[in-house]
């Protein structure tokens, strides 16, 4: 690893408690929600990691604790590094603080995480859906909601389909 | 016969009014500006230089519905595109016509989940389909002649 | 005579009420005195449905306020459904002018995920299928964006050019735009014979083409007027907001995964990064008709260096066997069945795989579960970040430049809204 690398997970695994994982040459270094954003803080300041490149979430359902993993990825221009971070979070009212304050343009990409996996970010500035409609209820990608995929529609089954289905027509037309 | 013979040579010719409405409408179809997707890129390839669609009177797409009477969905409708779809349909003057262009506008093609609706007929009544993924702009000149033949043949009533 | 549709579709329209976005706007607006206009998401010149909320002071834009959504195609959920292989289909489709790019970025992920060899002649096609890829992308921003500043003869040369790199694609692949030729250990299929003479007429008609669109726009005093000092994006924001792609190097930043963290053998070829120092909308202008001077510079080098052999793995587990094999050996039988059917396994972890598209960073984070369906793929595109500076570019430009500004981050909306 990168001696610079090396030495932004030390002061990750010493400072916060993180735990260090290394997969295919990618770095990954699993934190607690609540030392996210001094975390980051210090990636950025004393490290150079300057850019945030993406939030994301995984959904490990039936698995209740933790049920999420809220994945950072978080790029140095200058030492020409990535690293990545991960924040378990529990299945019951989701929330972890928003590193907003740390890197600006997490901001629509938390909005996202919310939108789609439910996860609340505690201090966000503007907390609502983005890629949904407005009163959509439910949060898509976690694994327990549905694909909602429609019924293929085959010669044995056309009939019973085609009373179902919301067709519009014109009405003085053929 | 009749009026024809007695005519003459003067350069007149006599047809159903029907026909002459119909080929004057199909002479002159503007779309309206609605490129939502993929299907959409192909939409202004159909549109520029090699397959040109001004040889059909279409090369003006007029970006407001009121001056258009085609609509041409080319791409994937989401649910929280499909009231704007509906919207801009009802501000269009008759007569109007639909071209669902591609696969996702016709059936939702390849996505088959909780985000689009399964085909824009589910919000507005199509007169062609257009098969494809996107559709060659060949495909889409053949089905704007299919749209042309068919409204060749409608009648007066049917918009009156 | 009236328009009948049956009672199970809700078609309502979702209004945003001024309460919900309350904390976006000055208190001007909400007093009166500026105006709030909404450039919908049928617009000619939004470039797809992207939904703007402007306020304004006469025609002095104040805030700028996004509505994305509106082609949210729940992309990311549909491929957990599917193996890895059915999901690339999919891939062609998130960014809609970078087919192949996408291609190439997924099978990056799933290569890295099982760790998967590519044979060097699939890596240096791949490499003329994505920058001639580029050059095509940057044909359709170019056309566009002169056509919303009014240029319209622009719009239908590069289109001209375009029709040319499409015909490349269709020799290759059968298909214009949705090809899934990149496939995870190589390619489809080996190229057709005239492919490299095809390439080669292309590449010796198109720098002349590049010096017409030079000659219409650079130095036009028109042009000039409308891009120069118009959407200024420093350096220090763009790296604070994340700005990826041609819109940070025209900061002066130079950046490109191509050159830092090369991928698919691009560390063989010569080119250059090129970097304006503007950071306004003309000098994005001009990085992007270098970029596609420099992508020709790179096809001629892989063209030239070509190698002979083969275009697929031979890791059997994961590439599906050649047909001629599949009469003599019964393995090959069995893999060509299991891969087909089942699909392959992969490891429970995750990785994260990244090339430069024409817009930016354009990145895959991938995750396996032991199975054949990937557990979780998530697309980092370049627009959705890019995006989120237009906010901050657009304070105190008319509203005719919004136009030019919305040109000029080069979105795509399914990139936006995957």
């Amino acid at each position: 690893m990168n001696e610079q690398l090396q030495f932004a997970v030390e002061a990750l695994k010493e400072r916060f408690g993180g735990v260090e994982k290394i997969f295919r040459g990618d770095v990954e270094v699993i934190l607690t929600p609540e030392s996210i954003v001094p975390a980051c803080q210090t990636l950025r300041d004393e490290f150079d990691f300057e850019m945030l490149v993406d939030v994301t979430a995984v959904d490990y359902w039936p698995q209740e604790e933790p049920r999420f993993h809220v994945v950072y990825r978080i790029r140095s221009l200058k030492h020409n590094l990535i690293i990545g971070l991960r924040v378990p979070v529990d299945g019951d009212n989701p929330a972890v603080s928003t590193i907003e304050g740390v890197y600006p343009n997490a901001n629509w990409f938390e909005r996202e995480v919310y939108d789609m996996f439910g996860i609340r970010f505690e201090g966000h500035s503007d907390l609502r859906r983005i890629l949904m409609p407005y009163e959509w209820v439910g949060h898509p990608l976690r694994k327990d909601y549905p694909l909602g995929y429609e019924e293929v529609q085959f010669t044995f089954n056309f009939d019973e389909i085609n009373v179902r289905k919301p067709f519009a027509r014109r009405v003085n037309k053929k | 016969m009749g009026v024809e013979q007695k005519l003459g040579n003067m350069g007149v010719v006599t047809m159903r009014l029907e026909d002459a409405v119909n080929w004057a409408r199909t002479g002159s179809m503007w779309p309206v500006l609605f490129g939502l997707a993929c299907c959409a890129i192909e939409m202004m390839a159909a549109q520029a230089s090699n397959y040109d669609l001004s040889r059909f009177g279409m090369e003006l797409n007029r970006a407001s519905p009121r001056q258009s009477d085609l609509m041409i969905v080319a791409g994937r409708v989401s649910r929280k595109m499909a009231p704007v779809v509906r919207r801009l349909y009802d501000q269009m003057p008759e007569p109007k016509w639909v071209l669902s262009m591609g696969d996702c506008a016709s059936t939702t093609g390849v996505f088959n989940n909780y985000a689009l609706i399964q085909g824009v007929d589910e919000v507005v009544p199509v007169d062609v389909y257009v098969a494809g993924c996107p559709p060659r702009p060949e495909a889409l000149i053949h089905g704007i002649i299919t749209l042309h033949e068919k409204v060749k043949g409608e009648s007066l009533k049917d918009w009156s | 005579m009236g328009l009948e549709i049956f009672p199970q579709t809700d078609v309502t329209a979702e209004q945003v009420s001024v309460e919900d976005i309350k904390h976006l706007i000055t208190n001007r607006a909400i007093e009166g005195e500026t105006m709030l206009l909404n450039m919908g998401p049928q617009h000619p010149s939004t470039h797809g449905v992207l939904r703007l909320l402007l306020e304004l002071d006469g025609e002095t834009v104040v805030n700028c306020i996004p509505d994305i959504g509106y082609l949210h195609t729940g992309i990311e959920k549909n491929m957990e459904a599917k193996t890895y292989i059915k999901a690339e289909v999919m891939s062609d489709r998130i960014d809609y002018l970078n087919n192949l790019g996408n291609n190439l970025v997924y099978c990056l992920a799933v290569e890295k995920l099982v760790d998967l060899d590519v044979p060097p002649r699939a890596q240096a096609i791949r490499v003329i299928l994505a920058e001639l890829q580029r050059i095509a992308s940057h044909l359709i921003w170019l056309g566009t964006h002169a056509l919303d500043l009014a240029a319209m003869s622009v719009f239908l040369y590069c289109f001209r050019e375009r029709e040319i790199i499409l015909d490349i694609f269709e020799l290759c692949s059968g298909q214009r735009m949705m090809t899934t030729y990149i496939r995870p250990g190589g390619l489809w299929r080996d190229t057709p014979v005239e492919f490299e003479d095809a390439v080669r007429n292309f590449l010796k008609i198109f720098p002349r083409r590049i010096d017409e669109y030079e000659a219409l726009l650079t130095k036009n005093p028109l042009f000039i007027e409308r891009t120069k000092n118009i959407g200024i994006l420093t350096p220090e924001d763009a790296i604070k907001w994340g700005v990826t792609g041609p819109m940070l190097r025209a900061s002066g930043i130079a950046h490109d995964l191509r050159k830092v963290r090369p991928y698919s053998g691009y560390e063989q070829y010569d080119f250059d990064v090129p970097v304006a120092n503007g950071c306004d909308t003309y000098d994005r202008y001009i990085v992007r008709i270098e970029e596609m001077r420099q992508s020709v510079r790179i096809i001629q080098q892989a063209l030239d260096k070509l190698p002979y052999g083969p275009v697929l793995s031979s890791n059997r587990k994961y590439v599906p066997p050649p047909r001629s094999e599949l009469g003599t050996s019964m393995e090959a039988v069995i893999h060509h069945f299991k891969y087909w059917t089942e699909g392959f396994p992969a490891p429970k972890a995750g990785v994260y795989a990244a090339v430069e598209s024409p817009r930016g960073e354009l990145g895959v984070y991938l995750e396996g579960d032991g199975g054949p369906k990937p557990y979780r793929c998530h697309w980092r595109t370049p627009s959705f970040a890019n995006l989120q500076v237009l906010p901050l570019i657009s304070k105190g430009v008319f509203v005719a430049d919004m136009v030019a500004l919305i040109g000029t981050v080069d979105i795509i909306l399914g990139d936006v809204d995957r």
